[in-house]
Order: structure tokens, then C-alpha cells, then sequence
């Protein structure tokens, strides 16, 4: 037998785990906002602003990572951030995994007249510009976090769809699943018994994926102002901001970039290391 | 109860020939089965034999009803199912039952083997049957809580041979099991159909390329060439009387082990 | 004798663990013989097969060992000379000849390219030597079938086309991995006979790895019976056929069965059999220490 399990797990071990506690201390970071950032993230005081972080020459004691041109920490900004990242990723990620999940099992193993409606409506969705179609979307839906959210899941769906239903298929030829159908199984059941846990793994692997572009959705949204309210302070918003600022105050644009880059990346890693762990056929 | 489990007569199976597809319009009609009509006793181990593209896969798909028929009937226990539905054939699908070639990909990759063999009796996988049906393929009772990749392939064959069995079916196909095996599993698996075919009454047609394994297992033998039955015989007088030419190419092909036989 | 082709003592493990894969394989193939590679999945025959082409997966280390082509040992020269020795004097039938060929190249060049890159022939050089071996295995219009794709033609004649191909740069030494598991068994027959023929003819030394005992009987001179890695007999077909010697053998082919015999019961591998071997293993494994250490 060969064996050259013991070293991938290892591997993936790190992996899971680095992302596992970025995304705690995201998550903790959105939950406990109010109570652990050290400013009110919204509080502007013109004397302090455009104080470089906190290793740097002129900084200020208790701002981190420095304030903005108005002076509002940009710390506590960012962990106030995490919150609408955080709502974005669960709900429009999830949101999104379902609907597409469903459609694209739906196609993939009834075949027939509901694969040809769903497959013409995901091709017809995916010609168009997904950063378009958003801005239009929100100019539809008016802004407001419920809107991103609907656009997201309108937008994104069609990724789950077209690779569940991929995945769908090739399992269907599978002969456990016509054995499914020699011991009588009705079709539903052959559905949800025999294929959903051989796809579960990829859907799995999606949403985190998912999770993590609804967080850029979001951030390239409120960057073209397009998101949340202004008074709230969002990822992709900050980085909007920092941009004016750039040759002077660096840290500005920085920091919320690096917060959002690291999150998006743990989300997919985690997602990876997640199915090598626990999928029975992995292991 | 009818004499014949299976009665087939002029079965028909074409698909679509993707392959001479006009760009609009319907492809042309491949003809896989054209026309084959044969009985299967009770009792009976039936062998069917054939080349690659004899349509003999076909055959017993069809005759699980996996794939539907273009034309003819199929009585079933005096029940023509042809053509019934998925939901008319399910309280047929118990009386039934297939074993299937790749042991592997028959088996789901994520139910432990206990679930597998459970599901189709509704059953939890500590049910007493699992049990029974496991044992009665040799195999103890703990591997319930073994997933395919964890068993040989000729343990995972005999996953495959439990699931059909705990069904108490009246009629079992078997395509090709044991094509993937190593000849000692292979002995094995023959040996123990045998042992199941005797003590379980079950009538077994049993799909392979290969006579040699036919001989030692089939007491009649149908051999199928390009859609079209050649020769239906008993065992003994196909192997030592070949009425067809293609029967006796078929029967001189076989690499005896033995180097004094020369081709 | 010294043979075309010398295996000694040579051992390779699993890389990264204490797996042993093979375990100290003599073999012995002069030019122009025949012998069987055979055992059941996992024994390591293919392995074999693929240690003298040097195409042994990243994962397989040879530990100890010499692989002797043509009295040059494999494992002392650069990979870069070893790559040349191997393909001017060696090459394989595969066994799938459904994925050995490129479905999106014509099957011309699929041949006369290796003639080209390796031996450095010159195109027209090699194409004619291409349209000489194809109508040596017997396919109709050379001409015609070297510029078809391989999904326009069947499988046995996508074997023949990799049989011509094997042939092509007259090689000393063909390694035939189950070249027929895939094939029907009229095809089947055809195939070994225009193998076991061209072999004949061109003098060939041929290393036949097969599960099928049915097939070493007929295609063998000698042959080397494997389990885990160890070749447990090593004998003449003749002598193999009519009295095995060691206990494994004489119970795989008590497994085969048989078409002319309906009488004669089937039997698998007996325990006792599988326990003897394995003790045999361990006490040879318990014996053994690697002199050369890591090579290779």
C-alpha cells in the first residue's frame, strides 16, 4: 500500500490552523467590536489626523496603526469593519451556495428540460460583467446592506451552479448511483442519500471560497461608494479613502487592505484544509 | 410463479450516434440489441459472453431496466417490464438485484460499508440482516464500519455481493465482477457465488469475456456478437460441440495455462 | 550466461518510509528470450518493468541494486547518458492503447518522432522506417494510417500501431506491460502472435509482465513469479507448467481457471500459503542489510 497520506495531512495541518485563527480573530473582532476597539471608529478629531502607526517616528501612544486625514483611528475602524464583512460573508455567502447548490444538482441529475432552462439562464447571467451588473443592480435596489447582499447572491450564484452541476454529473454515472436506483430508491432519495455527500466536499470548498469574494464584492462596492451608509465604517470604504492619501498617510489604505487580503485568504485555505481533513475518502 | 424467471423476446436497444450527428435534426439511431429473444429458468446460472461491443453490458442493463428498451418484451415473472416507469418498477426493484463491475465506484465512496448495505432494506447498519448479509459473503461482521477505500478489491466485491443478497432477490446480475480481480480473489468470488447460488435459490446471469470462468460457473451459455445472439446452449455442449464459427474462435482464442497446447 | 539484461539484488523502497516495494530481484533475461513478469497486483512486477526503462515514479527509491543493459549499469551513469543508453536499446509496449497514444496528434509523427529526438534520424529516414514497421504488424495502408488521428482507428489496431512503434528503433530489449489486459480475446491472440513473432524474428529480448498465467504458457521462455516484491520461483515455463516448485506458485495456478477442464476445482490461495510466504519475507527481510545504502 503506499502511503504518502501522513505527510498531506501535516501540510494541511498548518494551513487549517493559520487560517482557523485568523478567522477567529476575525470573527471575535466583528462580535466584540464595540468593547475592544480602542476608539470610537467614527470619532473625527482634526489635531490628531494623519498619525502614522505606532512604530513610527510622530506616532501617537494608543493609535496603533495610526488615524486618517480626519483623525479616526484606523484600528478601531477596521475592527468595526470586520462587522459588515463578517455579515456579508455568512449571509450572501451562504445565501449564494444554497441557491446555486440547488439549481445545479437540480440540472445536473434531472437532466432533461430543467438542465437546459437552468444551464441557457446561467449563460446568458455570466456574459454579463459581474462588476457591472452589481453597480447596476445597487442603482436598482437603492444602497444599504440588505442590497449588497441580494446582489451578491444574484450575481454569484451561477458559480456554484455551473461546477455543483459538473460535479453532479460525473457522480451520476457513477454505478452506486444506478445501484442506488436497482435497490429502488426513488430519485429524490438518490439525490440527497447517494450524490449530495460525494458533492457536499466541493460545496463546501465553494462557500469558503464564496465567503471570501463576498467580502471583495462588498469592499469594491463601498469603494465605489456604492455599499453602506457612509457613517459606517467599511473595509473596501477605508481603502477608497486611503487612496486620496496615499503619499501621505500609507497606512490608511494599507492596513484594511492587508485585513481584507488576509480574511479572504484564510477563507479559501480553511475551505481546502477543511475537506482534506474530514472527507472520509481523503483520509 | 412462471417457470421462466425471464422470458425475452425480439429486445431491441439503440442510442443516439452522437458521433454522425447532423449539425440540425436528429443524430441517427445506433442499434446496440437487434432483437434477441431467450429464456432464463428458474434456478439457472446463465452465462452471457461476448466481445467488447457484442452489447452483452447492454443486455443486462436492460434487463435490470437501467436503460429502457427501443422495442420488444421482457416478462419478468410473467410481468412485461419493458417499459414501465421508474415508479411501476419500484416495487419490483427488491426481486431484482445487480452486482457491478468496478467494485469501487459501485461502492458510494462516503457510506460506510454497513450504510450500503443497509439503505436498500431501509434498515440501520447495525441491523441483524447487515449483519447476516456480511457473513454470508465471508466477511465479519466490524468491516459495517469500514468505507470502501479501506478494503481490497476482492473485499469490496463481496460489499457488492452482500448488498445485492440482503435483498433476498429472485434473480441477481452480475456484470464482469470479477474482470478487476487477482485470480486468487477471483477464485474466491466464483466459489462463493456458487456457495449463494445453491443455498439461496437464486437464479444468476452472469456477464464476462471470459469462458474459462463461464465453464466453471454457468450451466447455460449465450454468446452474443455485435447485437445478436450466435449460440444458446448448455455449457457442456457449447465447449465441447461449438455449432458457430464465432463460438469456436472464441473458445480457440482462450490461453489455456498450459504450454503444451499450442495455438 | 550473462544476459542482454541483468537484474541484481536490487531493492527499492517507498521514498520517505521504511516500505520495502522490492526485494532483492535477480533476474536474468539473455537476447532474444522471453520471460514473464508474473504475480498478483501489488507484487511489484510492473515496478520492475518500469525500474529498467528508468521510469519509476518519484515516490519509488532504489536502495540497492544493479540493472545491467547490455553489461552498462544503469544506476552508475548520468541520468542524461542513462536516458540515451535506455532509449537506443530499449523500449515498451504499453498496456492501454487507448492513453498511450496523443488523441490530438496524427500517428506518424507519434512514431517517427522518438526516432528523430533520440537516435537523431533524419525525418525521411524515419519515416520510411515507420511505413516499414506498420506494414510489418500487418496494417493495411501505411501511407494512409500514418496521417489518421487514434480515435479513427480500433483498439487492436491502436495496439499494433504500438507494437510497429515499440519495434521501430530496433531495440534490443521490449518491455510489454500486460500489452492485451485490455483487448477482447480474438484480438488478444492476434496481438501475442505478431509480438511473440517480430520478437523471433528481430531477435529481440522481450520482459513480459502479466497477471495471466494462460498468457505466460504461451508468449515465455522463463519466467519469475513475484509476491511483495520478491521473486519467489524463478524456472522455465516448461518445468512452471508441469510441476511449480515453490508452494505460492503451484496455488496461483490452482486459482487460474481452466475452459478444457470443468471438473477441476477452483481454488483460491489457501491461507497456510500467504502465512508461509510472509514468513519467508520477514525472515529474508530480517536477514537483509543494505550495504550500499541510498543510490540511484
Amino acid at each position: 500500500m503506499l502511503d504518502g497520506r501522513g505527510s498531506i495531512r501535516r501540510r494541511s495541518g498548518a494551513r487549517l490552523w493559520l487560517s482557523a485563527v485568523w478567522l477567529t480573530l476575525f470573527v471575535l473582532a466583528a462580535l466584540l467590536a464595540p468593547w475592544i476597539s480602542p476608539h470610537d471608529p467614527l470619532a473625527q478629531d482634526l489635531m490628531l489626523g494623519r498619525l502614522p502607526p505606532a512604530w513610527v517616528a510622530g506616532a501617537e501612544p494608543g493609535y496603533w496603526l495610526g488615524t486618517d486625514s480626519l483623525g479616526r483611528d484606523v484600528l478601531s475602524r477596521i475592527i468595526h469593519g470586520a462587522r459588515i464583512a463578517l455579515v456579508v460573508a455568512l449571509i450572501a455567502g451562504t445565501a449564494t451556495c444554497l441557491l446555486g447548490s440547488a439549481l445545479g444538482m437540480v440540472a445536473g441529475f434531472y437532466r432533461g428540460w430543467a438542465d437546459r432552462l437552468i444551464s441557457r439562464l446561467v449563460d446568458i447571467w455570466m456574459a454579463f460583467p459581474p462588476v457591472l451588473f452589481a453597480i447596476l443592480l445597487i442603482a436598482v435596489l437603492g444602497t444599504g446592506l440588505t442590497s449588497v447582499i441580494l446582489a451578491i447572491v444574484i450575481i454569484d450564484w451561477t458559480r456554484f451552479c455551473r461546477v455543483v452541476r459538473a460535479e453532479t454529473l460525473n457522480q451520476s454515472k457513477m454505478d452506486y448511483v444506478h445501484s442506488a436506483k436497482v435497490a429502488g430508491f426513488t430519485r429524490l432519495r438518490t439525490l440527497a442519500t447517494e450524490i449530495l455527500p460525494n458533492v457536499l466536499p466541493t460545496i463546501i470548498a465553494l462557500l469558503t471560497l464564496e465567503m471570501g469574494i463576498a467580502v471583495i464584492v462588498e469592499a469594491i462596492l463601498s469603494f465605489v461608494n456604492l455599499s453602506i451608509s457612509t457613517d459606517q465604517p467599511t473595509w473596501g470604504g477605508m481603502i477608497a479613502e486611503g487612496r486620496t492619501s496615499i503619499h501621505q498617510a500609507w497606512w490608511v489604505l494599507v492596513f484594511p487592505l492587508v485585513a481584507l487580503f488576509l480574511t479572504v485568504l484564510s477563507f479559501a485555505q480553511f475551505g481546502d484544509g477543511l475537506r482534506e481533513r474530514f472527507d472520509p475518502v481523503l483520509r | 410463479m412462471a417457470d421462466n424467471i425471464f422470458e425475452v423476446s425480439d429486445l431491441r436497444v439503440d442510442v443516439a450516434d452522437m458521433t454522425r450527428k447532423p449539425l440540425f435534426g436528429p443524430a441517427p439511431r445506433l442499434e446496440i440489441l437487434k432483437g434477441i429473444s431467450f429464456t432464463v429458468p428458474r434456478g439457472v446460472v446463465l452465462g452471457i459472453v461476448g466481445g467488447s461491443g457484442s452489447g452483452k453490458t447492454t443486455l443486462g442493463r436492460t434487463m435490470v431496466r437501467l436503460a429502457e428498451p427501443s422495442g420488444g418484451r421482457m416478462l419478468f415473472d410473467g410481468h412485461d417490464i419493458a417499459h414501465l416507469s421508474d415508479a411501476a418498477m419500484r416495487p419490483l426493484r427488491p426481486r431484482i438485484q445487480m452486482i457491478f463491475q468496478d467494485p469501487l465506484s459501485s461502492l458510494n465512496p462516503r457510506l460506510t460499508v454497513g450504510r450500503t448495505v443497509a439503505a436498500p432494506l431501509n434498515a440501520r447498519a447495525n441491523d441483524p440482516r447487515v449483519g447476516e448479509a456480511l457473513e454470508h459473503v465471508g466477511l465479519p461482521a466490524e468491516f459495517a464500519q469500514r468505507y470502501p477505500h479501506e478494503l481490497s478489491g476482492g473485499q469490496r466485491q463481496r460489499v457488492g455481493i452482500a448488498r445485492a443478497i440482503a435483498m433476498r432477490p429472485e434473480f441477481i446480475l452480475a456484470d464482469e465482477i470479477v474482470s478487476g480481480l487477482d485470480v486468487s480473489s477471483q477464485a474466491q468470488v466464483l466459489m462463493l457465488l456458487e456457495k449463494l447460488v445453491a443455498e439461496l435459490g437464486l437464479t444468476l446471469a452472469f456477464i464476462s469475456h471470459d469462458l474459462s470462468v463461464i465453464r466453471r460457473l454457468c450451466s447455460r451459455v449465450i454468446v452474443l456478437r455485435s447485437g445478436e445472439i450466435v449460440e444458446n446452449a448448455a455449457t457442456a455442449d457449447l465447449f465441447e460441440r461449438p455449432q458457430h464459427a464465432y463460438t469456436r474462435e472464441l473458445l480457440d482464442a482462450i490461453p489455456t495455462p498450459d504450454p503444451s497446447i499450442r495455438w | 550466461m550473462s544476459g542482454f539484461l541483468e537484474i541484481r539484488g536490487l531493492s527499492a523502497r517507498l521514498a520517505g518510509t521504511g516500505q520495502r516495494l522490492l526485494r532483492s530481484v535477480d533476474i536474468s533475461l539473455p537476447a532474444g528470450c522471453v520471460r514473464g513478469l508474473v504475480g498478483e497486483s501489488g507484487a511489484g512486477k510492473s515496478m520492475i518493468g518500469k525500474a529498467v526503462l528508468g521510469v519509476l515514479p518519484k515516490a519509488v527509491e532504489i536502495i540497492e541494486g544493479e540493472i545491467l543493459l547490455d553489461g552498462q549499469d544503469l544506476q552508475k551513469v548520468s541520468p542524461a547518458e542513462r536516458r540515451r543508453l535506455i532509449g537506443a536499446k530499449a523500449a515498451l509496449i504499453p498496456q492501454d492503447p487507448l492513453t498511450a497514444l496523443n488523441p490530438s496528434r496524427r500517428i506518424g509523427p507519434q512514431i517517427t518522432d522518438r526516432l528523430v529526438d533520440i537516435l537523431g534520424w533524419t525525418k525521411a529516414r524515419a519515416t520510411t522506417r515507420a511505413l516499414e514497421v506498420l506494414a510489418e504488424v500487418s496494417i493495411p495502408e501505411p501511407e494512409r494510417i500514418m496521417r489518421l488521428y487514434p480515435h479513427e482507428l480500433s483498439g487492436g489496431m491502436r495496439q499494433r500501431i504500438l507494437i510497429a512503434s515499440a519495434f521501430a528503433a530496433e531495440p534490443k530489449l521490449i518491455v510489454a506491460d500486460e500489452p492485451t489486459t485490455a483487448l477482447d480475446v480474438t484480438v488478444q491472440k492476434q496481438i501475442l502472435k505478431l509480438i511473440s513473432e517480430l520478437q523471433a524474428r528481430h531477435g529481440t529480448a522481450l520482459l513480459f509482465v502479466t497477471h495471466d498465467l494462460g498468457v505466460v504458457s504461451k508468449v515465455c521462455d522463463t519466467l519469475s513469479v513475484l509476491y511483495a516484491g520478491k521473486v519467489v520461483e524463478d524456472t522455465t515455463v516448461e518445468r512452471f507448467f508441469a510441476a511449480p516448485q515453490h508452494g505460492y506458485s503451484s496455488a496461483l495456478l490452482a486459482a487460474t481457471p481452466r475452459h478444457t477442464d470443468p471438473s477441476s476445482s477452483l481454488k483460491p490461495v489457501p491461507h497456510e500459503v500467504l502465512e508461509t510466504v510472509a514468513a519467508e519475507i520477514a525472515a529474508s527481510d530480517a536477514a537483509w542489510r543494505p550495504n550500499g545504502g541510498a543510490r540511484g
